[in-house]
């Protein structure tokens, strides 16, 4: 008897031999190894897209771009400011409307939700959520639009608006739900009221969560077409900041432009597609990183 | 000329009277009967599940916050009925601190800021002077100063288990109340960390009514003055804690202290 198996046998740990330890050990190379190959093959697709996005549009980019109107013809010089300052404008409005009233039912929900109306706000809260988005912008049309017989700033940036509530109501909700209760009570047993206990220790317990469900809906709003079609219409034409009229001028934007510049028959305008994503694409994830560093800069200080 | 009360005899800061609790239809309590003398340390022990958190919880009524929970009964602190009709829990929990047994500062917050939180939720904060002088106060008051007065705008989190439950004491004691209670205050702390709170509990023993639970019983002979006995649900035995120690008049207590089971 050789020692090697000798010392094999006397020992604590066993050599793992058998089909048991043989299924354990493919299971786990299996699992590793999807996982590590659909990990792979996301990352790739996602890089491929914003490859291809840059590849297509990144060489009609420059100072023009930002700053001229769109062109009328196939020359391929022009720009979309109109669509940089219609996007902001309407993405403006849609914050200071939608972010408050969503948070606000987002704390409904979360601290006072009980009973027979909450479960009928969760429930309309969750059908929003997946409403086709044109459908907001119908919303709207019939409502604003259709009445003030004017395309509107204000009527695409409602409709927005209108279409981060949900988003911002559940992000909330759930990372309210997320503070431990240990907070809350200690925050009760200090003598704070409901209220102030809520507003002065829970909501910014959860404040970086929060923020981020602002951005995802943010980030949302500011791809949407469909909806700006019917309340926004879009608009070659620069107005100057000044004499910009929110209630009865059609504003152009990011993704309406893109649209618009796509359904051109001339491959100079398509190409100017791209680079409108392009910049969308970069707009969000500058947006997404700054936020990022924001709130995520006082934990790493922490440490 | 009448001496004033204080200096001839202690007298009750908290008076039970037949108090009752519930979680949903389970009855965890059942007729208490308990005084607590000002300016001292009472502490209650007995086994897990014994009811003497929910008790404590009862004193300023924390304990119908968890969902299910309610208490009745007679707590007069002072004279008044926590449980009347004219008090809100608010009210009562403004002048009675709690200290949980897991140290919760809040975690977003820095040390300042969770000094003078309660005392903002109360709205007892006007400016920035006023703001500085109850922390310092109040971080004084828990023996906690000295070792934070250079990085108060650092988060709470940044601080020891030991120096997180001082923190809390710090905050509860911002609130200027009269009776603190305190749940388990050292269970999650280390034997150094809990020496410095017990130090503390006797330094604040002589402004404030203290009551602290314990699963500790060398803890309770340490810090109290008075210790009590639960064993499920009922007050078995209270008196003084050389007493209870020595020789205690129930047989329960008896086992209980020496060992015999819980």
């Amino acid at each position: 008897m050789s020692v090697a198996t000798g010392e094999q046998s006397n020992s604590l740990f066993k050599p793992e031999r058998g089909l048991f330890h043989a299924r354990r050990r493919i299971a786990v190379y299996l699992s590793v190894g999807l996982t590590t190959i659909f990990a792979g093959a996301a990352i790739l697709f996602l890089s491929y897209f914003v490859f291809y996005v840059a590849r297509e549009g990144i060489q009609y980019i420059n100072l023009d771009f930002f700053t001229q109107e769109p062109p009328l013809s196939n020359s391929g010089g022009g720009g979309i400011v109109t669509a940089l300052e219609g996007s902001l404008v309407m993405l403006v409005i849609a914050s200071i409307i939608g972010i408050p009233l969503g948070m606000a039912v987002g704390i409904y929900l979360a601290e006072f939700g009980r009973g027979r109306l909450a479960d009928v706000v969760r429930f309309l809260v969750d059908t929003l959520t997946g409403l086709p988005t044109i459908v907001f912008g119908l919303f709207i049309w019939v409502l604003i639009v259709a009445p003030t017989r004017t395309f509107s700033g204000l009527a695409g940036g409602l409709a927005l608006s209108i279409i981060m509530v949900p988003t911002v109501a559940r992000a909330t909700e759930e990372v309210l739900r997320l503070v431990p209760g240990s907070l809350r009570e200690a925050s009760i047993a200090l003598g704070g009221t409901e209220s102030r206990t809520i507003l002065r220790v829970v909501v910014p317990a959860a404040r970086s969560g929060i923020i981020t469900g602002m951005l995802l809906a943010l980030a949302r709003v500011a791809g949407e077409t469909a909806p700006l079609l019917m309340t926004s219409l879009g608009n070659n034409f620069f107005i100057p900041v000044d004499q910009l009229n929110i209630t009865n001028t059609p504003l152009d934007a990011v993704p309406l432009r893109i649209f618009i510049f796509t359904l051109s028959p001339f491959p100079v305008q398509q190409h100017q597609a791209f680079a409108a994503a392009l910049i969308l694409l970069v707009l969000v994830i500058v947006t997404s990183l700054l936020v990022r560093l924001a709130t995520g800069g006082f934990k790493e200080r922490g440490r | 000329m009448s001496v004033p009360a204080a200096e001839t005899q202690r007298a009750i800061e908290i008076e039970v009277r037949n108090l009752n609790a519930w979680y949903g239809t389970a009855q965890a309590l059942f007729d208490i009967n308990l005084t607590v003398q000002r300016q001292s340390v009472t502490a209650f022990i007995g086994p897990s599940g014994c009811g003497k958190s929910t008790f404590i919880r009862c004193l300023n009524r924390m304990h119908e916050e968890i969902a299910g929970a309610h208490a009745e009964g007679t707590v007069l602190v002072d004279g008044t009925n926590i449980y009347g009709r004219a008090l809100s829990p608010i009210q009562v929990r403004r002048h009675i601190g709690m200290v949980f047994q897991q140290p919760n500062p809040l975690p977003t917050k820095s040390i300042y800021d969770n000094a003078v939180i309660g005392a903002r939720l109360n709205g007892m904060i006007q400016g920035r002077a006023s703001a500085d002088e109850v922390v310092e106060r109040s971080l004084r008051g828990a023996a906690l100063w000295d070792e934070v007065k250079d990085r108060l705008q650092a988060p709470s989190i940044s601080l020891s288990g030991g120096q997180q439950q001082r923190l809390c004491i710090a905050r509860a004691l911002a609130v200027e109340p009269e009776v603190i209670l305190m749940d388990e205050p050292c269970s999650a702390l280390d034997p150094i960390a809990t020496l410095q709170i017990e130090d503390l509990i006797k330094e604040l023993e002589k402004r404030y009514t203290v009551v602290i639970v314990t699963h500790n019983m060398q803890q309770a002979s340490r810090v109290a003055e008075t210790t009590a006995f639960f064993f499920q649900g009922r007050l078995i035995e209270v008196g003084a804690t050389t007493k209870l120690f020595s020789h205690p008049d129930n047989k329960q207590t008896e086992d209980y202290i020496t060992g015999r089971f819980g």
